[in-house]
C-alpha cells in the first residue's frame, strides 16, 4: 500500500510538469523521439528518487532532473560542445548591423525566431527556454542548471544579444524590414 | 542613469528582477534617451514572440497516459517483498542516524565550514555588485543619509561610519542577501578599490574576535561587535584592509 500511494503522490506532483518538461528536452536535444525517451528517463529517475524529495519546488526539483538527464544524453550520444566563454564573441554570427537590439519582432516572425533558437548554443538556448518559454525566475533557473545567478543575468543578456544578432543576419538576407542603423 | 548601467540592467528590469530603486532610476532615463528605449523594446519585443506559446512544444498525444504506465509498473515489483522492503527502512533508519551524528560532530568541530559558506556567498555577493555595477541603492558618501536609508527596509539600524578623514570614502550603501536573510552593505572606497562592509545583527552566536581569510583571490575580514556580525571584503590589500577594520571596529565601540 505505501509504494502505491507513493506513486500516486509521485504522479500527482511530477505530471503537472510534464509540458515544462517535455518542452525543455525537445528544446534542447532538438527531436520529438529523443525528447520523449529523455523525459521518460528523467521521470524514472525522479521517481526513484523521490523519497529524497522533501516537499519544497516541485517544478525546479523535476526540471533540474530532466535538464541533467539530456545533458547526459547529450554527452554520450552528441559531443555535447559548449561554447568557449573567452572566444565567445558576436563577431561569429556575423554582425551587420550597427545594433541588432533594436529590430523589432511581430508575432508573424516566430518561425524564423524558432530557426535561429535553434542554432544559439545550448547553454543559452536552455535559459531562455526556462526564462522566456517557462517564466521561471532568475533564482529558479539558477537552482536548475546549477549556477550562480549573476551567470543566469549574463547568460540571459548575451543569448538574446546573440539571438538578435542571427535574427537581424536573417532579416537582413531577406530584405523584410527597415533596420534603424542609428538611433 | 547612464546609458551603460541601463544597458547592463535593461535585462534584469525586463525579467523583473531588478529592485524597485533601480527599476525607477532605469524608468527615468529610458524617458529621456530614445537609443536605450530602443533597445529596450527590441528586447521586448523577443520577450512576447518567444513567449506567446507558438515555439512551444507540447507533449504528443498519449505520451502521458504512457508514461503515466510506466511508471505504474516501475512502482509495482517493489511491493512483492516486505522483507526486501524492511531492509530498506533499516538501512534507511541507520543511514539517516550516521548523517545526525555527522551533522552534529561537524556542528560541533565545523564552525568554521558555516563561516567558510559564509565566506562563498559574501565574495560571490561582492564580486556581482561589481559586475552588475550594482553596488549601491543609496550612492551618498553622507552617513546621515546612508544610515536613515536602511530604516523601514531592515529589522535592524547598521552603525555608518565617516572615515574619509581616514582615507576611506564612503559610496553609499544597498541592501543584500547573506544565508537567506537580508543584510546592510556598505560601500566603501579606497583608491581604486571597493570595499564591502556586511552587517548583521550576530542572533546569539557566540562572539567572534577579527579573524581574516582568502576566497577566490579576495581578503576578507570577519567580527562580531555589540550583537552585530561584521565581513569586510576587498581586493585591497591586507594591511589596508586590517586597518580599515581597526578603524570600524573602534569607532563602533567608541559609540556603543
Amino acid at each position: 500500500m505505501p509504494d502505491q500511494s507513493k506513486a500516486v503522490r509521485f504522479e500527482e506532483i511530477a505530471l503537472p510538469h510534464l509540458g515544462a518538461a517535455y518542452n525543455l528536452a525537445r528544446w534542447l536535444l532538438h527531436n520529438e523521439h529523443d525528447a520523449e525517451d529523455v523525459v521518460q528517463e528523467a521521470y524514472l529517475r525522479a521517481l526513484k528518487s523521490f523519497s529524497g524529495y522533501y516537499g519544497g519546488d516541485s517544478r525546479s526539483w523535476l526540471m533540474t532532473i530532466v535538464r541533467n538527464t539530456c545533458y547526459t544524453w547529450l554527452q554520450k550520444n552528441r559531443a555535447l560542445r559548449l561554447s568557449d566563454p573567452i572566444e565567445d564573441k558576436l563577431d561569429e554570427v556575423g554582425l551587420d548591423f550597427a545594433d541588432p537590439e533594436m529590430i523589432l519582432l511581430q508575432s508573424a516572425d516566430s518561425q524564423m525566431v524558432r530557426h535561429a533558437l535553434q542554432e544559439l548554443p545550448v547553454e543559452f538556448r536552455e535559459v531562455m527556454v526556462l526564462r522566456e518559454m517557462e517564466d521561471l525566475s532568475y533564482k529558479e533557473i539558477a537552482d536548475i542548471v546549477d549556477v550562480p545567478i549573476g551567470t543566469v543575468m549574463s547568460r540571459l543578456a548575451r543569448g538574446r544579444k546573440r539571438l538578435q544578432a542571427l535574427l537581424a543576419k536573417r532579416m537582413g538576407k531577406e530584405a523584410r524590414i527597415e533596420l534603424p542603423r542609428n538611433a | 542613469m547612464s546609458c551603460h548601467e541601463t544597458r547592463e540592467l535593461i535585462h534584469g528590469y525586463v525579467d523583473g528582477e531588478v529592485d524597485l530603486v533601480k527599476s525607477m532610476e532605469i524608468e527615468e532615463h529610458l524617458r529621456d534617451c530614445h537609443a536605450c528605449t530602443q533597445s529596450y523594446k527590441g528586447i521586448r519585443s523577443l520577450h512576447s514572440v518567444i513567449g506567446d506559446g507558438a515555439l512551444r512544444f507540447d507533449p504528443p498525444t498519449n505520451f502521458e497516459r504512457r508514461l503515466r504506465s510506466t511508471l505504474r509498473r516501475e512502482s509495482e515489483p517493489q511491493r512483492r517483498s516486505i522483507i526486501l522492503r524492511w531492509r530498506w527502512v533499516l538501512a534507511g533508519t541507520s543511514l539517516i542516524a550516521a548523517v545526525i551524528v555527522i551533522w552534529v560532530v561537524a556542528g560541533i568541530f565545523g564552525r568554521q565550514s558555516t563561516g567558510d559558506l559564509v565566506a562563498e556567498e559574501i565574495v560571490s555577493s561582492h564580486v556581482r555588485s561589481l559586475m552588475a555595477d550594482h553596488l549601491t541603492d543609496v550612492p551618498s558618501s553622507d552617513r546621515h543619509t546612508v544610515k536613515p536609508w536602511f530604516d523601514g527596509k531592515l529589522d535592524f539600524s547598521p552603525p555608518v561610519k565617516d572615515l574619509s578623514q581616514q582615507g576611506f570614502n564612503l559610496n553609499g550603501g544597498r541592501l543584500d542577501y547573506i544565508g537567506n536573510r537580508r543584510v546592510a552593505a556598505l560601500v566603501y572606497q579606497r583608491g581604486q578599490h571597493s570595499i564591502n562592509v556586511f552587517v548583521w545583527p550576530s542572533s546569539g552566536a557566540a562572539p567572534v574576535n577579527e579573524k581574516a581569510s582568502v576566497h577566490q583571490g579576495y581578503n576578507l575580514i570577519r567580527w562580531t561587535n555589540a550583537g552585530m556580525t561584521y565581513w569586510v571584503v576587498s581586493d585591497l590589500n591586507l594591511a589596508e584592509l586590517q586597518q580599515f577594520a581597526q578603524l570600524l571596529q573602534g569607532e563602533s565601540q567608541a559609540l556603543s
